[in-house]
């Protein structure tokens, strides 16, 4: 790969960044070819964390396999392991508790919370503003911590399984969340004060990066990405699972296309997802965390899919299953990969200053493209 | 559009077109040959519109491998799921990147791991496995690699 630096027979000259670069957020290798500042491809180069989950996969049973997924997308680890442990449910037509639907759910707005608040922590840090990074890590860390105390762990949870929950919510849980919810009503507006009205923030964001409802569609974009350019596209309204057809919250749509758009969808994102926890976080039904399971579980011979969106998008979860106790085939449509696809598209004719711009409201994660 | 209309529209376009019922959505079966012949009403037809290619994989099945298309329309929000056999030793079928932009990936990342030969794609190269990547296809049932243990 490194013979690729230099220039091309028409004068161009051929760039690279990463794979170690902080603005890639992970070990993303991007060729990049330029005429003056003006890039003319984008030519991603993937594979520097691939550990082949989907291989991997095929020798787990059922249960062990959820834990593997939240290596994927680290941000999102409770969506994940509530994707898989959804696919699992409908092979074995299992009915989940309805404490767990909603416990689930309010550990993935929860998560969604989290993982935006990293995204528009690092996305200011990378063009050049460092103090929202230690914002957006203090109100982190709170969920970190109601996390912890009810998973157990702060990153990967692996607390869905499949019938339900892990175990029960801590007892101080409901109490912690709506004091988080308090305190974190107030910091949204901080964070638009701080960085959504700047100046110098807005003309970088704006006319950058521009995508149309048509192209974003067409590669694939899903989640906050493509609904940038107004494409409906919220697994949460249009295919409901657990109790989000019984909350009310908004789907979030800017109409601009641009990077600045998107970095807005995913800032009136984060007050859906406070909305949504107001609205259950009351009203957790008592009963069983988990519905009863055999220790070992087999699925009937066939196919299933189950699609979650996550704080990038939609999360597919493929299983091909020959009635065994381990899938015979597994695929996970990550977000990542396709938004990642549309980089090139988006980049050319660009100046290279802007590509940070243009990559940081994608919000990739590595980890989840390469799996 | 309900899976019954569904069928007979296809039917109409491809009538060599097989069906699967039972699953959560329609599932056809085309040959490989019929496949780019499909594809183009299913994302250009005002009624069908599959706009939203959502998922591009293949499954090793030993004996031949199958390409499995998942494509739903952002409009009427019908989904439907292609399938195609393909001969295991000489794997072949027509790209469609060229109709979802977002096969491109995933077609790349089929090739590489199931060693699948997608014809006029534009750039049919590695994607994730490194360069001068000389073993099998890695997810394909018969890869072992007692090195690197991907099996745990």
């Amino acid at each position: 790969m490194f013979e690729e630096v230099g220039t091309t027979t028409e004068g161009d000259l051929i760039i690279n960044v990463g794979p170690q670069h902080p603005a890639t957020h992970g070990v993303l290798h991007l060729v990049i070819t330029l005429n003056g500042e003006t890039i003319k491809k984008v030519e991603p180069h993937l594979g520097f964390i691939h550990r082949s989950i989907e291989k991997m996969c095929e020798s787990l049973s059922y249960r062990q396999f959820i834990y593997v997924t939240s290596r994927m997308d680290y941000l999102s680890a409770h969506i994940n392991n509530h994707a898989c442990a959804m696919c699992v449910e409908k092979g074995l037509q299992l009915e989940i508790p309805p404490r767990a639907q909603v416990v689930r759910v309010l550990m993935d707005e929860l998560t969604r919370i989290a993982s935006h608040e990293l995204w528009w922590g690092a996305m200011a840090m990378d063009l050049g503003a460092f103090t929202p990074f230690f914002h957006a890590f203090r109100e982190r860390e709170t969920i970190n911590d109601i996390m912890e105390e009810t998973c157990g762990a702060r990153l990967t949870m692996n607390y869905m399984v499949p019938g339900g929950v892990m175990q029960d919510i801590h007892p101080d849980f409901q109490r912690k969340v709506k004091e988080f919810i308090q305190l974190f009503k107030r910091k949204i507006h901080e964070y638009d004060e701080m960085v959504t009205g700047n100046v110098i923030f807005q003309n970088r964001m704006k006319k950058v990066g521009y995508l149309s409802a048509e192209d974003a569609v067409s590669y694939g974009c899903s989640g906050p990405t493509a609904r940038g350019s107004g494409v409906r596209c919220d697994i949460r309204k249009y295919y409901p699972y657990e109790v989000y057809n019984n909350v009310e919250f908004e789907e979030i749509l800017e109409t601009g296309g641009d990077s600045f758009a998107r970095y807005m969808v995913r800032i009136r994102e984060m007050e859906q997802s406070v909305c949504i926890i107001e609205q259950l976080i009351d009203n957790i039904p008592e009963g069983d965390f988990q519905a009863k399971t055999k220790a070992v579980l087999k699925l009937p011979k066939g196919e299933f899919y189950s699609r979650v969106e996550t704080a990038r998008g939609e999360l597919g979860v493929y299983i091909v299953s020959e009635g065994g106790t381990t899938p015979y085939r597994i695929k996970f449509r990550s977000p990542g990969f396709s938004n990642l696809s549309v980089l090139d598209h988006i980049a050319r004719g660009s100046k290279l200053g802007d590509l940070v711009a243009m990559m940081g409201t994608l919000d990739l994660v590595i980890p989840d493209i390469d799996r | 559009m309900l899976n019954e209309e569904l069928r007979t529209k296809i039917t109409e376009l491809l009538p060599a077109a097989t069906f699967e019922e039972g699953g959560d959505w329609l599932t056809v079966n085309v040959e490989p040959k019929d496949w780019l012949l499909l594809a183009q009403p299913l994302r250009n037809d005002r009624s069908l519109f599959f706009d939203y290619l959502f998922c591009l994989t293949c499954v090793d099945w030993k004996t031949h491998l199958s390409m499995v298309y998942h494509l739903s329309s952002t409009q009427y929000r019908h989904t439907i799921v292609i399938k195609s056999k393909l001969d295991s030793s000489q794997p072949g079928i027509e790209a469609v990147s060229h109709i979802w932009r977002t096969a491109e990936f995933h077609e790349r990342e089929v090739y590489e791991m199931f060693g699948v030969n997608f014809l006029n794609h534009p750039d049919l190269r590695l994607l994730i496995l490194p360069d001068g990547w000389e073993g099998r296809n890695p997810m394909r049932k018969d890869f072992e690699d007692p090195v690197n243990m991907i099996r745990l």
